[in-house]
């Protein structure tokens, strides 16, 4: 019983820690969603491409870690803002579907553009932090795990002030509620749309360079992205805490499954599970567990 | 202090809705635009507020002085900072934001944080009822509280000048009654320029010193309050009053169709 209860535990927790990770990268994804309206299907490539330019600047030119990190975390919040200008912002007040083709487009070509441009093959992306799990009881825990998700959790937590408490933050919402209001008392709504790319790019650096150490960077580091649709349906698009709260969600059923299923199918449970959950929950709760409704008075 | 000379705009390039409009708006003053559906009051206001490009409409012809420098080029924000400010009709609150979010949003372009504490305390002086609901997320408002919130949003930024429309759409007729008391007060006390577009033309007149009245795209009568309040044609039209002050019959259509001279 004990025994089973400690494979419980350390499911969990591994599942904890991986699901603040997956919420980070959701986040990205939510803040553009949330000011912008616009879906971006190149999530996981904003990721890889981060974690290609800091492998790059780390193994390929040599650099000091933090040099790259910051290197990585300066490009991706140039390439945001640099987005929304040359392409988005083209896009507004278009069709839905032409926003998400588009990120469809960027995202392909991002995935050729990594290899093409700084390396081909796998690298990986070594951080100052040991091997060693820390061991509690049943639990058994890899540092960069516990690293990363209080990395995330310290990002979520930021990014949810930022837009509750703060007057950017509430303008960004208002933005987000109603542009042609918004540009009424005087916000310059485009500045916003940049705003909020940049700061998709600072979280897809730090999602990358984590996600890169933890898989190693190729082209498959990508591949990452696929775990944010779960992670926002159940949350909420539009939702910051709905992103944690998904990202905890999908992290522990994909690790609860596995632990479970995948002894008696030989594998593969890890990358379904969160999706047969996504399903269940559009049926029932389209909009998410934080997820914004439309409001209609009576 | 805001002068419109013969403007004209064109929506989508084809589409033809201001065809000349002058007017002017007097400082300290209420002047009112009344006019039926369709007449162009609302792209009045969104031509001089910025706000006709983000609908593909632009200003082909004529020049929007304020305080004497011309304007008419200028992007929503900037006109802002320049102190003119519209409200939508409709009560278009953002509605995910609580009350006093919906405040602090509209001080946008106040940086001093005293300041925008001092205008969310002026709102709720004029306001009370939102100070009452300022944590409630603002969709869930009546529509009353919707239109106060409006209101109350477009004086954060500290404007000069306040386009209004159709502040009375859909309300109650006391709830309407209380708001145009407190746009009064707010002209008299606060000494806010207002540009109010109308519908209802008893009550417009009532609070305003001067008004227009437009017609397809143009301006078709024009003078002080008082004498439009006295004007047979408006009376007819808009008060729905017979010359004898009895109501007005539909039976005499045909009448309204040849007394309406000053159309085209």
């Amino acid at each position: 019983m004990s025994e089973f209860f400690g494979f419980f535990i350390l499911l969990m927790s591994n599942g904890i820690l991986i699901g603040l990770m997956y919420s980070l990268i959701a986040l990205g994804f939510v803040l553009v969603y949330k000011a912008t309206d616009a879906v971006n299907f190149a999530q996981g490539e904003f990721v890889m491409i981060a974690g290609f330019m800091a492998a790059g600047g780390l193994m390929v030119w040599g650099a000091p870690l933090w040099v790259a990190v910051l290197v990585a975390l300066a490009a991706m919040v140039a390439f945001g803002f640099g987005l929304e200008r040359v392409m988005l912002r083209r896009l507004i007040g278009r069709p839905v579907i032409a926003v998400v083709m588009a990120t469809i487009g960027l995202a392909s070509i991002l995935r050729g553009l990594g290899p093409f441009t700084i390396f081909s093959g796998t690298k990986p992306l070594p951080l100052p932090i040991p091997d060693e799990p820390f061991i509690l009881g049943p639990l058994f825990i890899p540092p960069i795990q516990l690293v990363g998700g209080l990395v995330s959790l310290g990002f979520l937590v930021a990014f949810g002030w930022f837009f509750l408490k703060s007057r950017k933050g509430i303008a960004m919402r208002a933005v987000a509620d109603n542009q042609q209001v918004a540009m009424a008392m005087g916000i310059d709504v485009e500045r916003y749309f940049g705003l909020a790319w940049a700061m998709t790019g600072i979280v897809s650096a730090l999602g990358g360079i984590l996600w890169g150490n933890l898989l190693g960077v190729d082209v498959n580091l990508a591949l990452v992205g696929f775990k944010v649709f779960p992670v926002v349906i159940l949350g909420g698009l539009d939702s910051i805490p709905g992103a944690i709260v998904g990202g905890l969600i999908v992290g522990i059923v994909e690790n609860v499954a596995a632990g479970y299923i995948d002894p008696y199918v030989g594998g593969g449970t890890k990358d379904f599970a969160p999706y047969v959950l996504m399903i269940m929950a559009l049926m029932i709760r389209p909009y998410g567990i934080f997820g914004k409704r439309i409001i209609e008075r009576v | 202090m805001l002068t419109l000379n013969n403007i004209e705009v064109i929506y989508d390039g084809v589409i033809l809705v201001l065809k000349g409009v002058s007017l002017s708006v007097r400082e300290g003053g209420i002047t009112t635009l009344l006019g039926a559906n369709g007449a162009g009051k609302t792209t009045t206001l969104k031509a001089v507020s910025g706000l006709l490009r983000s609908e593909r409409g632009d200003i082909t012809k004529g020049t929007i002085e304020l305080a004497g420098q011309r304007v008419d080029r200028l992007p929503p924000h900037a006109m802002v900072r320049r102190g003119v400010v519209q409200v939508f009709e409709g009560r278009r609150v953002f509605e995910h934001l609580t009350t006093e979010e919906n405040l602090v949003a509209g001080a946008h372009i106040q940086h001093d944080r005293a300041k925008v504490r001092e205008g969310i305390a002026r709102v709720y002086g004029y306001f009370p009822r939102l100070a009452e609901r300022r944590r409630v997320e603002s969709g869930y408002l009546s529509g009353g509280e919707q239109q106060m919130l409006v209101i109350g949003r477009a004086l954060m930024s500290s404007p000069r000048v306040i386009l209004l429309d159709e502040p009375s759409l859909g309300l109650a007729p006391m709830l309407v009654e209380e708001i145009f008391q407190i746009v009064a007060r707010l002209n008299k006390e606060q000494r806010l320029t207002v540009l109010l577009v109308e519908q209802n033309a008893t009550l417009a007149l009532a609070i305003a010193d001067h008004g227009y009245v437009m017609e397809n795209g143009r301006i078709v009568l024009e003078g002080a309050a008082a004498s439009l309040r006295d004007n047979a044609d408006i009376k007819e039209f808009y008060l729905g009053l017979t010359e004898v002050g009895a109501r007005k019959s539909y039976r005499e259509v045909k009448h309204y169709k040849r007394r309406k001279r000053w159309l085209s």
